[in-house]
């Protein structure tokens, strides 16, 4: 009934539809096996993409010829550039997306794709032969063959759905969960673990007093995800911002008995920067108020997301509390919110490709590795998705450094640190932040991408026009050299400050008080000049001429931090024989078995001195 | 990628008959040709040694060796120069402020071993059976630096990150959480914090001159006219002949030091040419130097010959020490033949008396010295900065913590911010030996000796 696949991908989430995606069009052959074929790439939480850090990952994704980007700009209702009014490395696109759009771009995409074939059931069982996975079997009691498989099972191994003190197995709300897998890996000896998030109720649209919200526009002028040339939206629906009280808090805690969060019925760890309702009340018991925003689901449902409001307290519960914020007097409320809990394999136990260690071949990705979001799911699923091509067409793997991605950043956290909590992206954790930035994840991944054959040659060729672009204008800003007789008095008219010599526009676009546009009033030629220039290659001169000194620090710094990465290790190493090394850095380097010194010195429990000792063995 | 050029002390650190400093990176050899007068070090070959002279401008800082070797036939892979120089603690320092100044950049510990391996040529298959012993030599080195050498300094700086580290934590708040509803720092609250964090390193860094005055001796210059008996008092002192002793006046015509113990405090005697007009060329400039050896000084030892000396002269002289704004002693010398009102004089102005020929009340010498530097920081066990990395360490965090500075008043977002506050965690760290997330690579080596 099968022939035998290249990759068997398993969920169709976020992770799993970029693994497909990019196996497919790197020239697998490709099955995507999801339990229910109407909930491929489900939002199973706010209708979101992007937001900060986030939203530099979406780039990412895009950069390397992933989907999220382009299915977010087709399925957009609103667009936002958060954090505008910091420095470029901050500047994090976020889009509100039709939830249901979102799924329908995403199923026509797949389909478009030709090397993709789907199949609907469970999958119950993996195909191991010696330390090499070679298919998986399903609940029907099939058997599927496969060069590679990637696990992308989200919140369903196990899930466990809390409202109140009701609970119930479920992947997600109205959906089944998944059994069967997480027996199968602990049996072939991986180690799994329990996590938990929420989600909170949706309401009806309606039912809601907008008048005392207040309204969250979409960007005057919206931008979009994709350096494809995806369209930019021509309207936008707002979101609308209100805030909870004590009166709130005080009919929440009513439930607070019935809470499996409080009474211990939920053991699995939540992310204590998305926390439930509940969780920040109790935890943050002098606030008298907490944001709530208010987004809507779609172009045209009436359904409403009430983010900021999760909650697992009992549905009577959530619905009296609700009914005391401003402008939910009335609410109705469709679905109520819950917990779930599900099973996680600490990712310790991949390689940096996301392949594990144990078994060959056999890839996690997305929330099975114990992060949340979207948009770090869909990452982890194209490297998986990338990888496993490459290994089984006997090519080197593609691991992207902590200073060349974010995708880097989280791969090499996951796999080097492990989690505790549900892992989400923040730029904090990027030590090269300012390079990192959404306007140039293009410049930064799209070359390599193409090498490995995922960006497509269109795709290409706009970024080397956007890199040639850029290196002519500032050359050219370069060459444009004013004497101060003749700038002073038009500096002077745009208030800004005179120039002792003779100065460039490369050396004026310096000051913070000037832009490319602002020369159009220092001279008159620029205007002409200017309009024929792209405005994503003038944005990005400007970004590189203001902070060229910032940006050059920390390309030394992250050159320094290379000449380690760039020492390798032989991951079957015996670390048991240097007795020098500590016990527990002894302990955690067999355990992680790290491919470069740089990786090694980043395992937490390694100390300086151990990784000196390590150099001296390698040496050898 | 061609690294900096970076330079250190090979050689540990204090009085010895000779120093090494060693000089490593692209521009060495263009660096140290440009203050070394001998043979031209480009043209020369490679593993060869050159005698000549290194001079700031047109002033000899030291007769120097230099052993010169090429890349890749180096320690590091780079291009190599080793300094072997006359082994004071001064000129040493003298030699590397040089070499800075010309554009190298002091080593960070281990940095010629991180650089050998970065580059390849870490051929360690030998030191595999002394790596037990690089292990040990870490841990006893560590347990050193911190027990004694850096005393609290780990604590300070422990307590300079932590604040640093919450100051961090604001910004990366209002960074990544810019969405949320939550309260952020004010401006002006962070840099109350910076001011507080910056008088903590400011008292840490001007601890260094008393930090390298314990390490290294207090500068104390004995001077006077010529044959006041200023070398027999440092002789006396010393109890052995090192400077040259005569009755004709004017035989130092150099300056000459040497680290005397004076009740467990670490004074460096120099002893300097006489003071007084001459025609003699050699002669001027050797009083030329005594006054500058005087202005650098932390004390000075002033002696008053009692048997030439016109009280005219005294009066000038002393006129002169106070002037000099320096803690100073003034002694009457020749205690046995002295005029008597001279002596009284000098009784009037606190003088004290000896003879240093005849070793008398030397012994009331010393104390008064004792009493002249008041180490309160020292007594009162408060931190001291005794080594030139740390101390460049605290000015690079200080810099950093300026550009944070700089950039509130300008303005400038909490992502610039941030970055340098993260370059002032990474300087602290190069002190504790922490990690924190961009530091890795300096602190795997940090556990090296400086320079090896």
């Amino acid at each position: 009934m099968f022939q035998e696949y290249d990759v068997i991908v398993v969920g169709a989430g976020h992770a799993g539809c970029e693994a497909a995606a990019a196996a497919a069009n790197m020239g697998s052959k490709v099955l995507l096996a999801t339990m229910n074929m109407n909930t491929i790439a489900q939002m199973s939480c706010n209708p979101a993409m992007g937001g900060v850090a986030k939203g530099q990952i979406v780039r990412e994704i895009d950069a390397l010829g992933g989907y999220s980007g382009i299915i977010t700009d087709k399925s957009m209702i609103q667009f936002r550039m958060l954090n505008r009014s910091k420095g470029p490395a901050m500047w994090s696109p976020r889009a509100q997306s039709d939830r249901m759009r979102f799924a329908e771009e995403w199923r026509l995409a797949l389909e478009a794709t030709p090397n993709v074939d789907f199949w609907q059931e469970m999958i119950t069982g993996l195909i191991v032969e010696g330390q090499r996975v070679t298919g998986v079997k399903t609940s029907l009691g099939l058997e599927i063959k496969a060069k590679a498989v990637i696990l992308t099972n989200g919140t369903f191994l196990n899930g466990l759905i809390h409202i109140g003190e009701k609970q119930f197995g479920g992947g997600r709300s109205g959906e089944r969960a998944a059994k069967g897998i997480t027996e199968v890996l602990i049996d072939l000896g991986f180690e799994a673990g329990r996590m938990k998030t929420g989600t909170p109720p949706r309401v009806d649209g309606r039912s809601l007093d907008y008048s005392k919200m207040e309204e969250q526009f979409g960007d005057e002028e919206p931008g979009k995800f994709s350096y494809m040339k995806t369209k930019p939206l021509q309207k936008q629906r707002s979101c609308w911002i209100t805030y909870t009280n004590t009166d709130v808090h005080d009919v929440l805690q009513t439930g607070f008995d019935q809470s499996p969060m409080f009474n211990g019925r939920i053991k699995g760890l939540g992310p204590r920067y998305c926390p439930s309702i509940e969780d920040k009340i109790n935890r943050f018991a002098e606030r008298d108020r907490h944001q709530i925003f208010v987004e809507p689901e779609g172009w045209d449902t009436v359904e409403v997301y009430v983010n900021g409001f999760s909650t697992s307290l009992p549905e009577d519960v959530q619905y009296k509390a609700m009914q005391l914020i401003p402008g939910f007097e009335k609410a109705k409320m469709f679905r109520p919110g819950y917990a779930i809990e599900y099973d996680f394999f600490p990712p310790t136990q991949l390689n940096l490709t996301l392949e594990t260690k144990l078994i060959q071949n056999l890839y996690f990705a997305g929330q099975i590795n114990g992060t949340t979001g979207y948009e770090e799911a869909a990452c982890q699923g194209l490297m998986a998705g990338i990888n496993a091509h490459l290994k089984i067409n006997e090519k080197e793997p593609l691991v992207l450094k902590r200073s060349e991605a974010y995708i880097g950043v989280l791969i090499d956290d996951l796999i080097n640190k492990g989690t505790n909590e549900p892992y989400r992206m923040f730029t904090s954790r990027a030590e090269f932040r300012l390079l990192l930035r959404q306007d140039n994840a293009d410049l930064r991944l799209t070359p390599i991408a193409h090498e490995i054959g995922l960006a497509t040659e269109e795709r290409y060729q706009l970024t080397i026009e956007k890199m040639h672009g850029t290196k002519t204008l500032i050359n050219d800003l370069k060459q444009k050299k004013y004497k101060p007789a003749d700038i002073n008095p038009k500096l002077a008219a745009i208030d800004s400050a005179p120039v002792k010599d003779k100065s460039s526009l490369y050396q004026l676009l310096k000051r913070p008080d000037l832009k490319l546009s602002s020369f159009e009033q220092l001279d008159d030629t620029f205007a002409s000049y200017r309009e024929k220039i792209a405005p994503e290659v003038q944005h990005q001169a400007e970004i590189q001429v203001k902070y060229e000194t910032y940006i050059q620090r920390e390309q030394e710094n992250s050159e320094k931090l290379a000449n380690l990465d760039n020492k390798k290790i032989n991951p079957e190493f015996d670390y048991q024989k240097i007795t020098a090394l500590s016990a527990e850095a002894r302990e955690k380097l067999l355990k992680v078995k790290p491919t470069t010194l740089g990786q090694a010195s980043r395992i937490s429990g390694v100390t300086p001195a151990d990784v000196s000792i390590l150099m001296v063995y390698l040496a050898k | 990628m061609e690294l900096d050029t970076i330079v250190a002390l090979a050689t540990p650190a204090g009085v010895g008959a000779i120093g090494v400093i060693r000089v490593s990176g692209g521009k060495t050899i263009e660096l140290v040709n440009g203050i070394f007068k001998g043979k031209d070090l480009a043209s020369a070959k490679s593993h060869t040694i050159h005698l000549g002279t290194i001079r700031d401008e047109d002033v000899i800082v030291d007769e120097v060796l230099i052993s010169l070797f090429k890349g890749p036939n180096s320690y590091t892979k780079e291009d190599v120069i080793e300094i072997s120089c006359h082994g004071s603690p001064y000129i040493i320092q003298q030699l590397i402020k040089l070499i800075l100044s010309k554009g190298a950049r002091l080593a960070h510990p281990g940095e010629f071993t991180q650089r050998a391996f970065a580059n390849g040529r870490f051929d360690l298959a030998q030191a595999e059976a002394v790596a037990d012993l690089i292990a040990s030599e870490n841990e006893s080195m560590h347990r050193a630096a911190m027990n004694q050498m850096r005393g609290g300094l780990s604590q300070e700086i422990k307590n300079l990150r932590e604040e640093l580290v919450h100051f961090a934590s604001m910004i990366e708040l209002e960074l990544d959480f810019s969405e949320e509803d939550v309260e952020f720092a004010s401006r002006e609250d962070l840099k109350k914090l910076i001011y507080s964090l910056k008088g903590l390193i400011t008292r840490l860094t001007e601890s260094f001159t008393l930090g390298n005055a314990i390490k290294n001796g207090i500068p104390t210059v004995i001077a006077g006219k010529p044959n006041a008996g200023k070398s027999t008092l440092l002789n006396a002192l010393l109890n052995e002949e090192k400077a040259i002793v005569s009755d004709i006046p004017g035989t130092t015509r150099d300056v000459i030091e040497d680290v005397i113990n004076v009740e467990g405090i670490a004074f460096r005697f120099t002893d300097t040419a006489g003071i007084r007009t001459t025609e003699d060329k050699v002669e001027a400039i050797g009083v030329e130097r005594t006054y500058a050896k005087m202005k650098e000084a932390s004390v000075i030892i002033y002696l008053i010959d009692m048997i030439h000396d016109t009280l005219d002269d005294i009066q000038q002289q002393i006129a002169y020490l106070r002037d000099l704004d320096i803690p100073y002693l003034l002694i009457g010398n020749k205690l046995d033949q002295a005029k008597a009102e001279i002596q009284q004089q000098l009784a009037a102005d606190g003088a004290l008396f000896i003879s240093a020929s005849q070793k008398q009340n030397l012994e009331d010498l010393k104390a008064k010295l004792k009493e002249l530097v008041s180490l309160d920081d020292f007594k009162t066990g408060n931190t001291i900065v005794t080594n030139m990395r740390h101390y460049e360490s605290l000015q690079q965090t200080n810099d950093a913590l300026d550009r944070v500075l700089n950039g509130i008043d300008q303005q400038i977002t909490n992502d610039f911010l941030a970055m340098d506050i993260r370059h002032a965690l990474h300087h602290l760290g190069e002190i504790t030996g922490e990690i924190t997330t961009d530091d890795l690579l300096d602190n795997i080596f940090s556990k090296f000796c400086i320079g090896k």
